[in-house]
């Protein structure tokens, strides 16, 4: 178990930064904040890759596949002798998979910052807040237990809060972070009533415990239900919850697209490769517990993914601020790492869903952070989010246009790119699990490759729009981190997986499958061939269309009016029937029991105030006769 | 023991000693001889403290002790309450309690 140790350092060193720059970076020099943040990452990232090294190639595979290791633990609060929970660093696959994919990223979008911040207020803030993020997400990945993850679960939103805020006198920004928090919140309650349910089930919050695959832990569960639905289904279901609403699986996807109001590096590392994540780690994490005692909550999984990456597929193609389509992108390629977890068995072969969704988790982390970044180098260059301000910048980025270009081909699930890869494992998992949830997901990658190349042909051909000055190439700090990504994203599908990162630990093989790869591929083209005519010169087909189209595309454009749905039901059902009573009941009679004590009082201390002459004398007498009559009637009645 | 006074006779001087002290607050109208009345409040209760130490525990000196405290203590207190009482002269021109009425409701 020893040499595992520094592991430890790669959680500390991003607190420790936090804990620096946030209380002593406002005296540096701006570019000291950042120049400390990036090189401790760099140790991070560093120490990751060894510890992922060592982990999947040092020895630790044994018969019974990958071990799990717990290099350090401490006791964090004895609530009671049963209530235990502990704070510790635990290693398996998935989780050191999730420490390289959390550092590398992190990595790239702290050096990026240092160009694309460049100048701004706040730039110290901006480091801190990253490093407390890191952190936190870090820690969420590592956990040994899930109330040490509902901790850095809840870490990572308020992270996420004050990044997306992070131009708090914009008030769009403000009210993105706010919308961000409380969805996020809302879920999380499911997430905590889950765990605790989970809990007085098993006795436990040991993953170690709750994932092992024979179930002893369960065997008591399996009486208990409420309205017909056992204990176990409903904790994973509100589990699952809380990881739909930091994965924005719809119907909480809603804070997703809003969140891009954040500063672009940071809609890269948290809302594009990593935070996002968090919600398909909670189920991978899971897994076990999901598959064997709760397989109706699986059921769900499923289809909430699969609907949830078709639904915002659909919204992607209309949208014209580019890291709203990618934003929901994001959503859409969540949805597919939700579905093959939920199409998933358990073990070997079966296990493919669980592998492929882990896959893709990697893949898309560097892919969609690439894009993310190429979009903030795009928006640093011309100084808009807009499409239509857009047009030809091939010339003029050469370096963001080619890595750019790579980050959509591997969206597209074009071979030899990674996306290929990870998107054929999974529509191979879903085809052996569902025919109609395979068919979906065949449609959306043909989707998918439509609205990415719609923004490529848009952004980077089409005809020059008229640029306040002439757009020019990022600087170095920012051009890096787009080509190791872009490198990251051509070579990451040949990673072999399969032995790697599974559902029972176990290697398994699995080869090519034609059939679904060679349809899947031609529908990527098919997809980059209409986007190729309709968008790569200035046409009128577009527009056209969307006339067609009409209401259809009114209502696509507008993301299917759900913003407006639930601020609809916010405002005229939930404030008007429960608030305001609620209100109306503080303000009358809690309020009002109270203002009627202090008007008695008043009345009271009215009458008697004559009492109070100002003499002293008249005090101490009053005194002086009380205590006599204490003292007599003490001998009274002792007597 | 002090030869063939028992202890009653000191408790008696002693409760003498306070309610004149008590009835001295009470009824006099001057400042100065309010401070007097309760410096005979305070030496009762030493008188108190010694006799009872000297009668009940003759091997321990904590009542004596206390006396002396109360004795250092009042010769503070009365500092502070000459002061107060001569910037109540300054300010009204005379000592008599019954014109330190600010307090009033």
């Amino acid at each position: 178990m020893a040499g595992y140790t520094y592991t430890v350092f790669i959680l500390m060193i991003p607190l420790v930064i936090f804990l620096i720059t946030g209380l002593m970076g406002m005296k540096w020099k701006p570019i000291v904040s950042g120049v400390i943040g990036t090189a401790g990452m760099g140790i991070s990232f560093v120490l990751s890759l060894l510890a992922a090294a060592s982990y999947f190639f040092g020895g630790t595979h044994g018969a019974e596949g990958f071990q799990t290791i717990i290099p350090f633990e401490i006791t964090w609060l004895r609530l009671t002798e049963s209530l235990i929970i502990k704070m510790g660093i635990l290693l398996d696959p998935i989780s050191v998979m999730m420490l390289v994919v959390v550092t590398t990223v992190s990595f790239m979008v702290h050096l990026y910052s240092l160009g694309y911040m460049k100048g701004e207020g706040g730039f110290a803030r901006f480091y801190a807040f990253l490093a407390l993020f890191t952190f936190s997400m870090l820690g969420l990945v590592i956990a040994t237990n899930i109330f040490q993850m509902y901790i850095f679960w809840e870490l990572v939103g308020v992270s996420s809060y004050l990044l997306i805020g992070f131009y708090y006198q914009k008030p769009s920004a403000v009210a993105a972070s706010k919308k961000a928090f409380i969805v996020t919140r809302f879920a999380d309650l499911g997430f905590l009533i889950g765990i605790l349910i989970l809990s007085f089930v098993t006795g436990t919050f040991d993953f170690g415990k709750l994932t092992s695959p024979d179930g002893a832990i369960f065997a008591g569960a399996a009486s208990l239900s409420f309205m017909g639905i056992s204990a176990l289904t409903w904790a994973m279901t509100l589990i699952f919850i809380g990881g739909a609403g930091k994965s924005a699986m719809f119907p909480l996807h809603i804070w997703l697209p809003d969140a891009m109001e954040g500063p672009t590096p940071v809609s890269a590392l948290i809302h594009a490769a990593t935070m996002v994540v968090a919600g398909i780690f909670l189920v991978a994490r899971m897994f076990p517990v999901i598959h064997f005692q709760a397989p109706a909550s699986q059921e769900i999984i499923a289809f909430v993914g699969g609907f949830t990456s078709l639904f915002a597929a659909v919204i992607a193609i209309t949208q014209y601020d580019i890291k709203r389509v990618l934003a929901f992108s994001t959503l859409s390629q969540l949805g597919y790492m939700m579905l093959a977890l939920g199409v998933s068995g358990y073990g070997g072969e079966e296990g493919l869903g669980f592998m492929a969704s882990m896959f893709h988790l990697f893949t898309h982390a560097m892919f969609k952070a690439l894009l993310f970044l190429g979009a903030g180098s795009i928006i640093h260059a011309v100084h808009s989010n807009y499409m239509y301000d857009m047009g030809g910048l091939r010339k003029y980025l050469p370096i963001t246009h080619i890595t750019f270009l790579i980050a959509c081909l591997t969206i597209a699930g074009i071979p030899p790119f990674s996306g290929f890869f990870s998107k054929d494992e999974i529509l191979v998992a879903a085809l052996n699990h569902n025919k109609l949830l395979f068919a979906v997901e065949y449609l959306v990658a043909g989707l998918t490759a439509f609205y990415m190349f719609r923004l490529y042909f848009n952004v980077f051909w089409g005809k020059d729009r008229h640029y306040h000055h002439t757009p020019h190439e990022s600087p170095l700090t920012m051009t890096i981190p787009l080509v190791f990504l872009a490198v990251a994203s051509i070579f990451a599908g040949f990673i072999p997986f399969h032995h790697l990162v599974t559902s029972d630990k176990m290697g398994f093989d699995t080869e090519m499958h034609l059939a679904v790869a060679i349809p899947s591929v031609l529908i990527g083209l098919l997809g980059i061939a209409l986007a190729w005519i309709l968008y790569k010169k200035e046409s009128a087909i577009p527009e056209k269309l969307a006339l067609r189209w009409g209401i259809l595309y009114t209502a696509t454009y507008n993301k299917f009016y759900f913003d407006e749905i639930y601020l609809f039901v916010a405002r005229n059902i939930i404030f008007k029937y429960i608030s305001r009573p609620v209100a109306w009941f503080d303000r009358h009679i809690v309020d009002g029991f109270m203002v009627g004590i202090a008007v008695v009082t008043e009345k009271i201390s009215f009458q008697i105030k004559g009492m109070q002459s100002g003499q002293l004398q008249h005090y101490a007498f009053i005194f002086v006769a009380g205590t006599l009559a204490l003292a007599l009637s003490m001998v009274y009645f002792l007597n | 023991m002090i030869q063939g006074i028992p202890i009653e006779h000191f408790l008696i001087v002693s409760t003498i000693m306070f309610f004149i002290g008590v009835a001295g607050f009470i009824i006099r109208r001057n400042l100065i001889t309010m401070l007097m009345a309760i410096e005979l409040i305070l030496n009762s209760v030493n008188i108190n403290f010694v006799v009872f130490n000297r009668y009940l525990y003759p091997d321990q000196l904590q009542g004596q002790f206390f006396s002396l405290f109360i004795v250092g203590i009042a010769a503070a207190e009365a500092s502070v309450a000459i002061a107060l009482i001569i910037n109540i002269y300054r300010k009204l021109q005379n000592i008599d309690v019954e014109n330190v009425n600010e307090m009033m409701y």
